[in-house]
């Protein structure tokens, strides 16, 4: 057994874990506040600690962008009642949000989020087959919220249960067929062979962009965000397949929702993005074991695009009103499918051409 | 005994002529003669005749069971009577109808006699406008103070503005001031600027209480109803000139800025004081209880009720109230003691209970304990009340239901001839439980030495006393106020009450838990309604039979005694 | 009957979706630019900043008194009567109640309740009240630690109310009274 690998990864699972779950919390905050300037609204501006107010200039600054916003809202998570319905299932009802979050987190352990510092790699498990795990894994996704929507024993949640589970399965085949083109480009299926590929031949959005777009919108599909919501569809399920949930098994839900932006954010900057290259400044290479100064670099490179998409994805939600749901299965099946499967055809085409 | 239950015991009324009379162009007809407040047959008058055709007549100071004075003048209408012709027949119009010729002057429709074909007119724009001139001229110097008024509310004059008043008075000049808050006697107050002359009150003292004490003073502009000096107004009917007086100006001391009338709950109920039992409304509100109006029941009381009477209500809300069932001194469930009570009558020898219910209880309670009395071959009495009587309404028993305890079998006609028996009894030993009703027995000859020596006392009592320390076994039970039943009052009247407000605490009405009582010491199935048990009950008493709950109506039904 | 709603049929370019993208970020950038660097923000930072009241705004209901500094409410209780949500309770003085504090009024409540947790602040009470003793204020915001302290009682509701001046018809009424020497005769 290698103590050191063992070591090393604990720390790596310790440290992406504790980063996502901080991204998540602090795109909650993003959320309303994007959500608020876009509305012409302030958003959260008041929780503090008590001491905050006795910091001058800054106290008040962190205290108005809203900084102490996550922790107040945890602790509140924390300290709510948590409240189970008569009639539910408790086990399912119990196990539903443990079912959620354990794939959104799973997702992130093959993404490589830096090239490499000393001799680690900056990945959890440099797998060969990265993308099907990620796949794999996803489509796990959807037995929380459908499991949820079934042992709420409510109506609300199981519309929004059955929505999901029709949903989430429409669009996993469309994006599934959309990233076949980059496989058949870069001829791997290990991210980082990919991301390496994309330092030296340039980002694959260039090469596969309509795989880009059909892998964007699935991907908002799959994370049930606006667009795509209807699962939690506020206006009509009244929060859908969590209505019934409250304290922190109603937050392990939103924790879910938000790691799957991160880990989809993270999957389309790998994919599409180059990773955590950058094509210039030389900053396109994998770092040598000495230069750890570059190692970091390529990690802040790779949060900075993921942070970006995360915006996105957060822009996208206060931009656009919810398709209806025949309107989504359309666009699923009728428009992404085909489209998907031609993008397929047209790139194995232009590779046996060239080749 | 078979003894029918009759409706009305009048005697045969003398055949009285009917005359036809047309009231707003309908046609009714109305005996020529009607009774007055004295019972002299006099001629029918207008507003008698109005008010059998149900049309309403606006009216201060016409009081059916008072003598008509017609000083108010609010019930002018315009009449006419057939034309005579030269030869002393009526002329007839061309279709055939009496022609009538109309009166040139309008009359108070309080004091003029009916004739046959008159026609009488209420709703011509001249009566109109005759009605809005009195009112005019009766609120020149009334002041507006309806806010203050504890008759707000119930005031003919308010209401009449409403229907006669005109929104802006026209009155320029200073109103005359007259005395306010006038002590007249014990029990009320005279605001005299409220007052309209109508001179109710002094009628209803000098020919119904026999008691003339008021009269009017002064002149013009100041007259002022008063006593005569250093003569208090306190005769034992005084109340009633509150209820008669049409505005505020008599106002009862005791109800007197405690609440405003509207909120008041009426509950159709009886006065306990006496075994006359008056008809009453108990005004209520959020389960507190404010007053006690008389209610119309010619059978019984007319409009009238005594003062002691109409004062006897604070008891029911007093805090010592029995408000827990308690077995041997510790608070115990209904369940718990009905169980054990139960469990000991059932065990009990013949013979060795006795019963002391009481004359306050109602028939369908006494009957309820006859049952158990007749199980367990009790021993039962009741206790005598007697007092003073006058003339009008006080009767000399001072139990409402002595005649329901008679006719259930609980007592015989000497009410309380059994209680030396039962006192010996106990002595002796061979009684050994006693359950007794609302009585404190300890003043009856029953002494507390001789209750320690019995096994089992059960007492249900309503508020605190000697025996009920002594208990084993105390129920606390609901005052009249708060629960529903009958009594049967000296005159054999049955009549039913209803309830008013919540019994405290605990406390239950008695019929209910004895009905659970005797189902569980009897076998015998009771009722769970007061109309069941009332209806089972006229069955099994032969002087209630043929009754019914439903048919006792607001008034009550005379049985023979 | 079922009616048929006709739809103009979508044109290529909003098929596309694009241009309605394209719209939906303009929009969304224009209002972020303006509530972030602009200060173009509707909303209203509560506690520290507050609304203007107009001079007839209907807020709480308090009691007030008269320029004599006496208590206006003669306990008629038709507020209470007339109050939808039933938050007014009266306690009326009684025949041995402490005395109206101005003469010839004769009675003033012995407690007035308003519970604020009820009151819809629909103004019937002023507009029942025939003495001008109650009247809907600018106070809108009210805060307690529990339910009780949103009871407020007589006196609470009277500080609060301040003074409302007024015919004062009571003392005038007296006035009126006492000029009368001509009464002929003391009862």
């Amino acid at each position: 057994m290698d103590w050191n690998f063992i070591i090393f990864s604990l720390v790596k699972i310790a440290v992406v874990v504790g980063v996502v779950q901080g991204m998540v919390a602090y795109s909650v905050l993003a959320e309303r506040k994007i959500s608020a300037w876009i509305q012409d609204r302030v958003g959260p501006n008041r929780a503090a600690p008590p001491f905050m107010k006795y910091i001058p200039v800054l106290g008040p600054f962190l205290t108005r962008l809203g900084i102490f916003q996550p922790l107040a809202d945890g602790l509140k998570f924390m300290f709510k009642e948590d409240f189970t319905p008569a009639g539910v299932r408790q086990i399912y009802f119990w196990l539903a949000p443990a079912i959620a979050v354990v794939p959104a987190m799973l997702t992130v352990a093959v993404i490589p989020f830096g090239s490499q510092i000393g001799n680690q790699h900056m990945v959890i498990a440099d797998l060969n087959i990265g993308i099907l795990y990620t796949f794999g894994i996803v489509s796990l996704g959807v037995y929380g919220i459908v499991l949820a929507g079934y042992a709420a024993n409510s109506k609300y949640p199981f519309f929004g249960g059955i929505r999901s589970s029709a949903q989430m399965i429409s669009y996993e085949i469309s994006m599934g067929m959309s990233i076949i083109p980059v496989l058949l480009i870069v001829g791997n299926l290990n991210l980082s062979q990919i991301i390496n590929w994309q330092s030296t031949h340039g980002w694959l959005v260039m090469y596969a962009p309509i795989s880009f777009v059909i892998f964007m919108v699935a991907s908002f599909a799959e994370t049930n965000r606006t667009p795509f919501d209807l699962p939690e569809a506020e206006t009509e399920l009244v929060g859908g397949y969590h209505t019934e949930y409250s304290s922190m098994k109603f937050a392990l839900f939103f924790l879910a929702e938000y790691s799957n932006m991160v880990a989809s954010s993270a999957m389309m900057v790998t994919l599409f993005f180059g990773g955590w290259s950058l094509p210039f400044f030389g900053l396109d290479h994998v770092a040598g074991p000495g230069s750890l100064g570059l190692g970091i670099a390529h990690i802040l490179i790779f949060v900075a695009k993921l942070l970006f998409f995360m915006v996105l994805f957060i822009w996208v939600r206060w931009m656009f009103p919810r398709f209806r749901y025949d309107q989504l299965m359309d666009l699923g099946w009728r428009r992404f499918l085909p489209l998907a499967l031609v993008n397929i055809l047209i790139t194995a085409v232009w590779l046996y051409l060239r080749s | 005994m078979s003894t029918a239950a009759t409706t009305e015991t009048k005697p045969a009324a003398p055949v009285i002529e009917k005359i036809k009379v047309k009231v707003d162009g309908r046609e009714i007809e109305v005996p020529r003669l009607t009774a007055d407040w004295s019972g002299k047959l006099t001629p029918t008058t207008m507003i008698q005749a109005c008010e059998q055709a149900k049309t309403d007549v606006p009216h201060y100071c016409w009081h059916p069971q008072l003598p008509v004075a017609g000083n108010c003048r609010m019930c002018l209408v315009e009449f006419g009577t057939p034309a005579m012709g030269p030869d002393r027949k009526p002329v007839i119009n061309p279709d055939g109808t009496a022609k009538i010729a109309k009166s040139p002057r309008p009359a108070i429709a309080c004091a003029t006699p009916i004739s046959p074909g008159m026609e009488i007119y209420t709703t011509t724009p001249a009566v109109k406008q005759m009605r809005e001139g009195v009112l005019e001229s009766l609120l020149i110097n009334h002041p507006l103070d309806c806010p203050i008024c504890d008759q707000a509310g119930e005031c003919k004059l308010q209401e009449y503005s409403v229907d006669y008043g005109q929104s802006a008075s026209r009155f320029v000049e200073a109103k005359v001031h007259k005395p306010k808050a006038v002590d007249l006697g014990p029990r009320i107050m005279l605001d005299a600027e409220r007052c309209v002359l109508c001179t109710r009150c002094i009628r209803f003292t000098r020919d119904i209480a026999g008691d003339d004490k008021l009269g009017i003073i002064n002149r013009g502009s100041y007259n002022t109803i008063a006593t005569f000096p250093g003569t208090p107004f306190d005769n034992n009917y005084t109340l009633n000139t509150v209820d008669i007086c049409p505005v505020g100006a008599l106002t009862s001391k005791d109800f007197r800025f405690q609440m405003r009338v509207w909120f008041l709950k009426e509950t159709k109920s009886l006065c306990t004081s006496c075994g006359t039992g008056c008809s009453t409304l108990l005004g209520s509100r959020e389960e507190k209880l404010f007053r006690y109006t008389p209610r119309d029941n010619a059978a019984v009381n007319g409009p009238w009720m005594c003062d002691a009477g109409r004062l006897n209500y604070k008891w029911i809300q007093r805090a010592d109230r029995l408000k827990e069932v308690q077995v041997f001194g510790k608070k115990n469930t209904w369940a718990g003691a009905l169980y054990q009570i139960s469990d000991r009558l059932k065990r009990a020898q013949a013979g060795s209970v006795a019963i002391i219910a009481s004359a306050r209880q109602t028939n369908e309670e006494l009957w309820l304990i006859s049952k158990l009395k007749a199980k367990l071959s009790a021993v039962s009495d009741s206790v005598a009340r007697f007092g003073e009587a006058d003339k009008l309404l006080v009767s000399a028993d001072k139990n409402p239901n002595t005649n329901g305890a008679r006719l259930t079998g609980i007592c015989f006609t000497e009410i309380g001839s059994n209680l030396p028996q039962i006192a010996a009894g106990i002595q002796s030993g061979k009684i050994r439980t006693l359950i007794v009703f609302g009585e404190d027995v300890t003043k009856h000859g029953l002494s507390a030495d001789l209750l320690a020596k019995l096994e089992t006392l059960i007492v249900s009592d309503i508020l605190p006393n000697e025996t009920v320390k002594l208990a084993h076994y105390v129920l606390p039970g609901a005052a009249h106020a708060e629960k529903r039943g009958s009594f049967t009052n000296t005159k054999g009247r049955v009549q039913k009450f209803m309830k008013a407000v919540e019994a405290p605490g605990d406390a239950r009405a008695e019929w209910e838990f004895l009905h659970e009582l005797v189902h569980n010491v009897t076998g015998q199935n009771g009722f769970v309604t007061i109309e069941g048990l009332f209806n089972e009950m006229a069955k099994d008493v032969p002087a209630f039979n043929g009754l019914n709950w439903a048919a006792l109506g607001d008034t009550g039904v005379t049985v023979q005694i | 009957m079922a009616i048929t709603v006709n739809r103009k049929p979508l044109s290529f370019w909003e098929k596309l979706y694009l241009p309605a993208i394209a719209g939906g970020l303009k929009v969304t950038i224009k209002h972020a630019y303006g509530s972030l660097f602009q200060g173009k923000v509707v909303t209203m930072e509560y506690p520290e900043q507050r609304w203007t009241l107009p001079k007839n705004y209907r807020g709480a209901p308090y009691l007030v008194k008269d320029q004599d500094g006496s208590t206006k409410c003669v306990s008629c209780q038709l507020c209470e009567f007339v109050c939808p949500p039933k938050a007014i309770r009266i306690t009326p003085p009684g025949q041995d109640g402490q005395a109206a504090d101005r003469a010839n009024a004769e009675k003033m409540p012995k407690e007035f309740e308003i519970n604020m947790l009820r009151c819809i602040y629909c103004g019937m009470c002023q507009e029942v009240c025939p003495e001008e003793a109650i009247f809907l204020q600018n106070d809108w915001s009210h805060i307690a630690h529990n339910r009780e302290e949103m009871i407020y009682n007589k006196e609470k509701l009277l500080a609060l109310g301040g003074t409302h001046g007024g015919i004062q018809k009571w003392k005038h009424k007296l006035e009126e009274a006492e000029a009368q020497e001509s009464f002929p005769v003391k009862v």
